[in-house]
């Protein structure tokens, strides 16, 4: 399945944002590893790894592009970023919590994490969902996963 | 087949492997290195120490790194000559191996000055810290009670200091600056981490330096004697060069290459903490001592080793720490007009430097918060009044990056 994916990333249709932040939610859900979605939220702080910008009125939400040269995976001094099969992820186990990575992103993509290390979009393809959480809980389409040149 | 040879086995060495890697996965490869480790994340002994991470987690690259990369791992040797005539690396075992294209990457060493009475401190209770080796006797001989004395208020000695706090006694560190962290911080800031530290307990010695080692006293030039059990030797380091410079390379403070990292000497390219870098936010070249910037020149060097046509050029400093809580990160240069951001909702400190219409550098205390947006401005040198930069210095984002960042969403990058 991950070979299938590899070439498919996160991309903005910003014209059709609503602001509505629900891809934060369900982000947040979707890597909390809660049973429902209410354990997951309720009196927590959002845990997201996409983040709805506002500007000028206009909103725009912003995830992780796994870039081609990736320059968080280049700089983490502990050898815990790697590009598998497309996709940028984070060992747990390995990082420190230096915050290089949130000192090089040019996307601001990476957070700091609850447990002191960084969290970032891994397209959900370990946890529960699977698929982008984000995506599918789209309203209006604003975000889609697919494959562009 | 090209034969490939990399002295050393640090973040360069790995970005050189993988950056030949991406264009010829058959010409065999030569890893040397002095250190007999699988090559290890160096920033992180400091963590080890601390308990933080272990010797399994801190490897920079998995396991079978050297394997699946078909490197030949010489652990534990190390290059005593170079010559370029027969292309051509001699080993302190006495062997030979040949090369086509060579990549020096060969690291930098601790330095310690010529203290006077420097003998006189049991070789037990002396120390420095920068390898894997240097932590496990720092860890070994650490104990409660023990009084430690840094000499340096840099990177390394305050890395060295958080590591052994709550392990060790009385921790004081002492500094020619007159302020710490006298390399990435300028005077406010500096005072916000030192009052910081001192309030977690650390002692200060600043503008001040030892004059004179008795024993177990080190007796500072302003006459203060320090009491210490042990002591930890963090001056500074210096870039290993020598053996380019009998090689016939040009090399200044380190080794000099080209955007392409090559030194000149044919088939010769060098990477990391041994070389200078042209640092674009102040226009000069320099030394970068940081693992990122190893990692990306390694990498340079390896895809151009190679037959590749890779240029590295928009190379910036670049510090990322955190001391007993607090986080402080910095990039670029401390030049031009200051613009200071207070934030008392989330306890930050930010000072931006603004020159020429571009932003040159910033500082950063308390939790990093997407500054990496900054470092890309910086980086890229984006003319500041080509975004919404009033904005973008209240809080770092996209939209205030103007249309053609935000088009970069749209398709791969």
């Amino acid at each position: 399945m991950l070979v299938n994916n590899a070439m498919k990333r996160i991309y903005v249709n910003k014209k059709w944002c609503l602001g509505c932040r629900l891809c934060e939610y369900n982000c947040t859900y979707a890597n909390s590893g809660a049973m429902n979605i209410i354990t997951a939220l309720k009196d927590k702080p959002l845990r997201s790894r996409i983040k709805v910008e506002e500007y000028d009125g206009d909103t725009l939400p912003l995830s992780c592009r796994h870039c081609e040269e990736p320059i968080c995976v280049k700089s983490c001094i502990a050898g815990a970023l790697s590009k598998v099969g497309g996709v940028i992820k984070i060992n747990h186990n390995k990082c420190v919590g230096c915050c290089t990575c949130i000192s090089v992103c040019p996307y601001g993509a990476i957070m700091h994490g609850e447990d002191g290390v960084m969290r970032k979009c891994e397209l959900c393809i370990d946890n529960a969902f699977g698929a982008p959480a984000c995506v599918a809980g789209c309203p209006n389409g604003a975000i889609v996963y697919e494959e562009r040149d | 087949m090209k034969r490939y040879v990399i002295i050393g086995n640090g973040a360069a060495t790995i970005g050189a492997v993988e950056g030949i890697r991406r264009l010829d996965s058959e010409g065999p490869i030569t890893i040397i290195s002095s250190e007999p480790y699988h090559t290890y994340a160096r920033p992180l002994i400091s963590y080890y120490i601390e308990g933080k991470t272990d010797r399994e987690r801190m490897k920079y690259r998995p396991d079978d790194f050297y394997e699946k990369n078909d490197c030949e791992f010489l652990a534990g040797k190390t290059a005593v000559k170079i010559d370029p005539a027969a292309k051509s690396v001699t080993l302190d075992d006495g062997s030979v191996v040949s090369y086509d294209k060579l990549c020096y990457a060969a690291g930098s060493s601790s330095f310690i000055p010529a203290f006077r009475g420097l003998e006189t401190v049991s070789e037990s209770d002396r120390f420095t810290f920068m390898t894997l080796d240097d932590a496990e006797r720092l860890k070994a001989r650490i104990e409660p009670g023990l009084s430690v004395l840094i000499v340096g208020a840099g990177l390394i000695g305050l890395k060295c200091a958080e590591c052994i706090y709550g392990k060790v006694g009385a921790i004081t560190v002492v500094d020619l600056a007159p302020r710490i962290l006298s390399s990435i911080l300028e005077e406010k800031s500096a005072s916000i981490v030192q009052r910081h530290l001192e309030g977690k307990g650390l002692n200060f010695i600043l503008n001040d330096s030892v004059d004179e080692f008795h024993g177990h006293i080190a007796i500072m030039k302003s006459g203060i004697r320090q009491f210490f059990d042990i002591v930890v030797l963090a001056v500074g380091v210096r870039p290993n060069v020598a053996l380019m410079k009998e090689a016939g390379a040009r090399v200044n403070r380190g080794v000099s290459t080209d955007r392409h990292m090559y030194t000149g000497v044919d088939g010769i390219y060098a990477a990391g903490d041994c070389t200078e870098t042209f640092d674009v936010s102040c226009g000069e070249t320099r030394i970068l001592a940081l693992m990122p910037n190893a990692y990306m020149q390694g990498e340079c060097a390896g895809i151009n080793m190679a037959g590749g046509d890779c240029d590295f050029e928009n190379a910036v400093p670049m510090n990322a720490i955190k001391l007993l809580g607090l986080h402080i990160s910095t990039a670029g240069s401390y030049i031009g007009d200051v613009i200071e951001r207070e934030n008392t909702a989330d306890s930050t400190y930010t000072r931006f430097y603004v020159d020429g219409g571009l932003l040159r550098g910033y500082i950063m205390l308390g939790e990093p918060y997407r500054n990496g947006i900054y470092t890309s401005i910086i980086r890229n040198q984006i003319p500041i009044d080509k975004i919404d930069f009033e904005t973008l210095i209240k809080s770092p984002s996209i939209s205030a990056m103007g249309e053609s960042y935000i088009c970069q969403l749209e398709r791969k990058v």
